[in-house]
């Protein structure tokens, strides 16, 4: 596939094909929409449920949405949701129990899950995606819920034409050019006279569906102009995560006095872990009908930052916030690398723009390298 | 494997017998196909009907495969249910999972068996494998620390086990009343006096995690190398497989990278405060 | 036959210590034996012996009113018995009780703190064999008072 360069433009017509191929193949197709005065992931049938003219300020604890001078479909950065609610969903049931005097019968959750069309998904994403993949179906032990969703998945990704102010995924070498794993990528084209998608097949379904399109075969300037948006967009980065060797650097000081500090801000709120893309903790909860005749066994997103998540007898083994922000922080960036071959922070600043009291993970872990190094020279 | 591994399946308590005040040993079937293999150390998920599913290690003997028991004490919704079982009962079954003891990397060397309270659960199939195999094994050493007389673990077990010419037992208490005829005194403090070559030693320890700790304090002052002990790790657990990040410890998923692991692999974390 | 001086300076308390300070504390030492239920010593009484012990079990308990004594250690062959004896005022602070027929070299604690008044270089010597089993048994008793086989307080 790779070596077919099928580089084409579209405009926004083409684009609404691309919505109508999509759902035509039985896809449901799923992209960015405004509600509830933030971009989220939402079921889409036509692109004027695009956030067109939108965009989003975002900073520590700060997320505004603002009209834009012009008229993008995707001019703006991530938002509370990812990706992750449709593949790894925040309630999932995992199967019925049925008893009849002494008989336990287990029923799997009959839920067919809907072959989904992923629209805008950035280079961030991607390798949040890519992340999750393998934490969920990396080994022998591979989720069936996640992947028949994942595994059906078609992916149109989208080069980043907008930095937001908490977007850190250049330090993270994640975006925001969009590298591998997408069935079409879109770059966003716009001037005062234009309004093109620049596309481009990076799966054999992407070139089939590619084909069908109203398109123009891409110029050497379009090819530049896609170039200069995401070259600008990689000057633009909000935030950026020191280049130093993170996982030596928090494990070597897991009794740092930051962590104190950290602490002193954090709520535990957990919407850190909500937001992020890779964060994949779930809980399982039981329930069962008042005969009890019938039993339910469901799973949903937890959190690290909940004191019953390291409940064993006797009590929680993290009961302080303190050693609960370390926790999240040490396996994000360090025993992440050990576990699963890369980080499993992707540099998208979700946790930095929803966190209540705006604390920055980047900002965390150079605080920590900044006194470090300063001992080290006296 | 294969399948969706989150489903148990239906199994029945063959037998339910008490071991201490508060702990009973269930054995139950191995499942409608009969055969269930497992290997000393690991563990199976365990759900009563409606109320929850808990992680309880297999404390049977790996080498016959009709039978699966489980040391169970009753101290939570689960157990408590666990523990009141009657034989004809059904509970539902996942496992087993987990890394289980180095049976084979502890294979020519000499065995230091450490167990503390109920830990002696997990270890057992241990012991049943060194018994059986017991020509693959340098000496024996089974060091056993509880509670008090009352509170020892298969206290018939141990007594026919002590009686065996090639193996050592050393049973201690922390408390004791008049008619104990034994050791009192804790069982970190037995491993100095045992006399043992520790660079041809492997430890496998299994207790309450201070416990724990302080018995691997006293293996590593003998001389014991940080890769040749072991430990059972015991953290919160809801799915077994490495997806639920419960029991995420340091680099390792205690379920499907552990229970079971050496020493280095914990070293540093294990005395660290709410890690 | 094992003379004295050899029976000392083979018990494990006194294991590698030099020639001819092993003849100096020999000079403080005899045999003891115990039958089952015999006290070395109570507490409160002067810590005037020190005890090795060569074959037998030894416990260590404190009486407790109403109820039977708690024994809180066991000892064993090779092992010491009392240490109250190293420190001013030299009183031991709980019951020392033979539980089995014990053997064992009882050194004037009198005539040993004297030689080691003496020859500090010798005092010390002892000392670094007392320390440790001061510190193991302080370890044992933290641990012992955190009864971590004890039922949890909080269920599951």
């Amino acid at each position: 596939m790779d070596n077919v360069d099928d580089s084409s433009v579209i405009t926004r017509e083409g684009l609404q094909c691309l919505l109508d191929a999509l759902a035509e193949r039985g896809y449901t197709v799923v992209g960015p929409t405004v509600r509830d005065e933030a971009i989220v992931y939402e079921e889409l049938a036509r692109i004027e449920a695009l956030p067109a003219g939108w965009t989003d300020e975002q900073d520590g604890g700060h997320y505004r949405l603002k009209r834009r001078s012009d008229e993008a479909l995707f001019g703006y950065a991530v938002g509370p949701h990812s990706w992750k609610r449709f593949l790894h969903p925040p309630k999932v049931s995992l199967w019925q129990a049925t008893r009849h005097e002494n008989e336990l019968r287990f029923v799997p959750a009959r839920d067919e899950p809907p072959r989904y069309a992923f629209i805008g998904v950035r280079a961030c994403e991607l390798a949040a995606i890519g992340i999750q993949d393998r934490v969920l179906m990396g080994d022998e032990y591979a989720d069936p819920h996640y992947r028949s969703r994942r595994e059906e998945a078609f992916l149109v990704a989208l080069n980043c034409s907008e930095a937001g102010g908490t977007c850190f995924c250049d330090s993270m070498a994640t975006g925001p050019d969009v590298k591998e794993g997408y069935d079409l990528v879109l770059t966003e084209l716009l001037d005062d006279d234009n309004h093109l998608f620049l596309i481009r097949s990076g799966s054999e379904e992407g070139a089939e569906i590619l084909a069908e399109l109203p398109r123009e075969p891409a110029t050497e300037t379009h090819q530049a102009a896609a170039t200069a948006v995401v070259e600008k967009t990689r000057s633009q980065m909000g935030r950026s995560m020191p280049q130093i060797a993170i996982p030596a650097l928090l494990m070597d000081n897991l009794e740092h006095p930051r962590w104190d500090e950290v602490a002193d801000r954090c709520l535990s709120c957990s919407n850190c872990t909500m937001v992020c893309p890779t964060c994949f903790c779930t809980t399982v909860e039981d329930t069962s009908d008042l005969e009890g005749v019938t039993a339910e066994r469901s799973r949903r997103w937890d959190s690290c930052f909940t004191s019953d998540f390291s409940y064993i007898h006797g009590g929680s083994v993290r009961n302080s916030t303190r050693s609960r922000y370390r926790q999240w922080m040490t396996h994000k960036l360090a025993t992440w690398v050990d576990q699963f071959g890369t980080s499993g922070c992707v540099g998208c600043g979700r946790c930095i723009t929803w966190c209540p009291v705006g604390i920055d993970i980047t900002e965390e872990v150079r605080a920590i390298h900044d006194d470090v190094s300063s001992r080290d020279k006296e | 494997m294969s399948g969706d591994l989150m489903i148990p399946e239906p199994v029945r308590v063959l037998r339910r017998q008490q071991e201490l005040a508060t702990t009973w040993t269930l054995e139950l079937e191995s499942g409608p196909a009969g055969h269930r293999p497992f290997l000393p150390g690991q563990f199976n998920m365990l759900y009563i009907f409606g109320v929850g599913e808990v992680p309880i290690s297999l404390s049977g003997d790996a080498g016959q495969t009709e039978t699966l028991s489980h040391t169970v004490r009753a101290v939570g919704p689960v157990s408590n249910k666990l523990a009141a079982l009657k034989p004809m009962d059904t509970v539902g079954l996942r496992g087993p999972f987990g890394v289980g003891w180095p049976m084979t990397a502890g294979e020519g060397a000499d065995l230091l068996i450490v167990a503390g309270g109920l830990g002696l659960a997990p270890l057992r199939p241990a012991i049943y494998h060194v018994l059986r195999h017991r020509e693959r094994y340098g000496r024996v050493i089974l060091l056993y620390g509880t509670r008090s007389p009352d509170d020892i673990l298969y206290a018939g077990q141990l007594e026919e086990w002590s009686k065996r010419p090639d193996v050592e037992v050393h049973i201690t208490v922390d408390h004791a009343g008049g008619d104990w005829p034994g050791k009192i005194g804790v069982v970190p403090s037995l491993v100095p006096a045992l006399d043992f070559d520790p660079e041809d030693a492997v430890a496998m320890v299994c207790g309450p995690e201070i416990m724990m700790r302080f018995t691997v304090n006293a293996l590593r002052d003998a001389g014991v190398e940080d890769e040749s002990i072991y430990l059972s790790m015991e953290r919160n657990m809801k799915c077994a497989l490495g997806h639920c990040g419960h029991c995420q410890f340091g680099s390792t998923f205690v379920c499907k990278d552990g229970p079971v692991l050496s020493f280095d692999r914990v070293r540093g974390l294990l005395s660290l405060k709410e890690f | 036959m094992k003379n004295i001086a050899q029976i000392v300076c083979e018990h494990p308390f006194f294991h590698g210590l030099d020639g001819e300070f092993c003849d100096l504390v020999c000079g403080c030492a005899r045999n003891v034996r115990f039958n089952p239920g015999d006290y070395l010593f109570h507490e409160g009484g002067d810590a005037d012996y020190l005890y090795l012990i060569r074959y037998g079990q030894v416990t260590l308990e404190i009486a407790v009113p109403g109820k039977p004594s708690v024994r809180f250690q066991t000892l064993h062959d090779g092992d010491l018995v009392g240490v109250s004896w190293v420190l001013p005022p030299y009183h031991w602070a709980y019951d020392a009780r033979a539980i089995t027929l014990t053997r064992a070299i009882a050194m004037d604690a009198r005539c040993l703190r004297k030689k080691c008044d003496d020859d500090p270089v010798l005092g010390y010597d002892v000392l670094k064999r007392v320390l440790p089993i001061l510190t193991s048994r302080l370890h044992a008793t933290q641990m012992q008072i955190l009864d971590v086989y004890g039922a949890p307080e909080q269920p599951e």
